[in-house]
């Protein structure tokens, strides 16, 4: 029975209020650092690709956050941009890295697929980091070290064969892997019904993995379903598969996406960013989005104007 | 295994007391039980999780039990292992050791007696290194695992049962061992005295090896003067040291166990090409199996595979020019 003296949760309203204010800050973040390399892509300065993340924001931080920066090791794959800004916020290495320049996180070498800083590795072959994300779980239990290898998967990736040794091992040799597919209903151009027989929400279970499957309309919902999970899997050494369903905004890379607009309009309303802003001050919305804004404009500028890597920074085999 | 806790080892049925098919590993997971995993059959995910250890500053080990089946972790040895090193800027480093038997001549049929290593040659961050018993095979395995790059150890079915020939004078032949730009070595055998030239010079790696010591005593009492050349490392080459090592020899054959086309020996011929020309008594003869699958009757995989009468007719060709 709550004391009508004093409520207790009026004490933590505050840290409430910080919680909900770092996620937005976060998913706003990723939000306009994707708008704004599809408008640099559409204006010549980057080359190659991009695999926007928006729509998929609550997954990104909210999985993100559960974890232990100091320790914990992310392994995900061509549609990272909001893992590594929830995970490091290096908005300039990115924007830079993605723009091709030497003062890239991999000095422009890798690009928007192929990157590594800290504790995260990504790259751009479909399933093929998963049994990289499963080795590096058993190194870390070999040393003792309780750390936690998440590996983020989408519905196109439960095409890999890859993908079920790695359940198979994980399972067997009772490693601390979150296999955290982000189920955003589309591969590229196909709809998951062309792709898969069966269910992906059950298939780990027959590896014997713990499964739970949770809609990513609301950043809250996964940042507390994936914390719980997190500290089981590090405190029983047990993988874990977390099926998060959401909705890709934006095209698969650029100029191609294959649904009709209304399909878009709609998924629209459930946009993550709506629900956890509306939790914020009007004002105080507008302060981060200009601050945030304004950091993102200037990345850019450094990084038009830093230089391109040189043949001679590049490791090469001499013959 | 002794002197590093953080050397593992992975394969298929490498558990005391099988230890292994070809017995490699045998002893090892009584001695390190906690050091040795006995795999599930799937090459791929084996070759990955020893990525992701050794990105994770491990040193694994993983085993395919087959040569042969290195082809089902393509994708991981070319997009995984061969490519964090150089795409992530040398951020990382990639310690580990996929090793394997390779090679013919125990009649076990098309897919279980290849050497496919011409598939993995030329892959700028991987090695690929292949021992012969005039090395000491585990110093090579020692040096492997402290560079830091991924690698391929290449183990000759046909070398398993061979002594090591570790003296510098053996009969009629001489061992003399220089060292590439990596200080893998690459061994040199002469069977002539020092003040003489060599008329011939071979260039060939891993089990050819085993044809090698036979054929240079056999031709010394001929006074065919023939100089032996092996790398243990076939990729990237110690291309410098094989033009120096060869030259002055008019009379060049390079010999490899997989068949010759679009392999190693297709690229040490054209760099030998390339630092002789004009030097030569003739054309730079490839010796290698036949362009076939190796079949698993034993009469014809020896006519399929390179023998040691295969060489010596060629030798017989190029001494007639």
């Amino acid at each position: 029975m709550l004391s009508l003296a004093k409520s207790p949760l009026t004490d933590q309203r505050n840290e409430v209020r910080e919680i909900i204010e770092a996620f937005y800050r976060q998913m706003y973040t990723i939000r306009k650092v994707e708008q704004t390399l599809l408008d640099l892509f559409a204006q010549g300065y980057i080359t190659g690709t991009v695999h926007t993340s928006m729509g998929q924001e609550a997954c990104d931080v909210g999985v993100v956050n559960s974890l232990d920066r100091s320790k914990d090791i992310l392994f995900s794959n061509h549609r990272a941009h909001g893992q590594f800004l929830a995970y490091c916020d290096d908005v300039e290495g990115l924007i830079a890295e993605i723009m091709g320049k030497e003062t890239g996180v991999c000095l422009g070498i890798g690009g928007s697929q192929h990157i590594h800083k800290g504790n995260m590795y990504t790259n751009g072959i479909q399933g093929g980091i998963v049994p990289n994300a499963v080795g590096a779980a058993l190194a870390e239990k070999i040393k003792s070290t309780g750390s936690v290898a998440v590996v983020f998967l989408g519905d196109g990736t439960m095409g890999e064969g890859v993908v079920y040794e790695s359940f198979n091992i994980a399972s067997l040799w009772s490693l601390p892997v979150l296999f955290l597919l982000i189920d955003n209903g589309i591969a590229q151009s196909t709809p998951k019904h062309m792709e898969h027989a069966g269910d992906l929400e059950t298939r780990a279970m027959t590896f014997s993995i713990d499964s739970a499957s949770i809609e990513a309309d609301d950043v809250i919902k996964v940042y507390l379903t994936a914390c719980d999970i997190v500290n089981e899997i590090r405190e029983r050494s047990r993988p874990f598969f977390l099926h998060v369903k959401t909705s890709r905004l934006g095209p698969h890379s650029k100029g191609d996406d294959t649904r009709s607009k209304e399909e878009i309009e709609l998924l629209k309303q459930k946009d993550p960013l709506l629900s956890i802003a509306a939790g914020l001050p009007s004002d105080l919305r507008m302060q981060i989005e200009q601050t945030i804004d304004a950091r993102i404009q200037q990345a850019v500028e450094k990084a038009m104007m830093a230089g391109h890597p040189g043949l001679e920074q590049l490791r090469r085999v001499e013959l | 295994m002794e002197t590093d806790p953080n050397v593992i080892l992975l394969g298929e049925d490498i558990l005391d007391p099988y230890g292994g098919a070809f017995k490699v590993t045998k002893g090892l997971s009584t001695r390190f039980p906690d050091r040795v995993f006995t795999t599930p059959i799937s090459e791929a995910s084996i070759t990955g999780v020893a990525v992701g250890m050794a990105l994770r500053g491990m040193h694994p080990i993983a085993e395919f039990m087959f040569g042969d089946f290195i082809t089902l972790a393509a994708d991981q040895i070319v997009n995984h292992a061969a490519k964090y090193i150089g795409m992530y800027n040398d951020q990382v480093k990639l310690s580990m050791v996929l090793r394997t038997p390779v090679g013919g001549g125990r009649g076990y049929g098309p897919t279980h007696s290849q050497s496919l290593e011409k598939m993995f040659l030329g892959l700028p961050m991987f090695h690929v290194l292949a021992p012969s018993h005039f090395v000491h095979p585990g110093e090579i395995l020692v040096q492997a695992i402290s560079r830091g790059y991924p690698t391929l150890f290449l183990e000759n079915k046909l070398l398993y049962p061979e002594l090591l020939k570790l003296e510098t004078q053996m009969g009629a032949i001489t061992r003399r061992v220089h060292f590439d730009q990596y200080t893998y070595p690459v061994v040199e055998l002469s069977n002539f005295p020092d003040d003489r030239k060599a008329d011939i010079a071979i260039v060939t790696y891993g089990g050819i090896s085993r044809l090698v010591g036979s054929i240079l005593s056999k031709l010394a009492e001929e006074e065919i003067w023939i100089k032996a050349c092996l790398p243990v490392c076939l990729s990237p080459l110690p291309i410098n040291l094989i033009q120096n090592m060869t030259k002055g020899a008019e009379k060049i054959l390079v010999i490899e166990e997989s068949s010759p086309m679009f392999g190693w020996s297709s690229e040490i011929t054209t760099a030998l090409y390339e630092a002789h020309a004009g030097k030569l008594a003739g054309p730079i003869l490839r010796i290698g199996a036949e362009n076939s699958v190796i079949p698993a009757s034993k009469p014809l995989e020896e006519k399929v595979l390179v023998s040691e009468e295969k060489i010596l007719s060629a030798i017989v060709e190029v001494m007639g020019w």
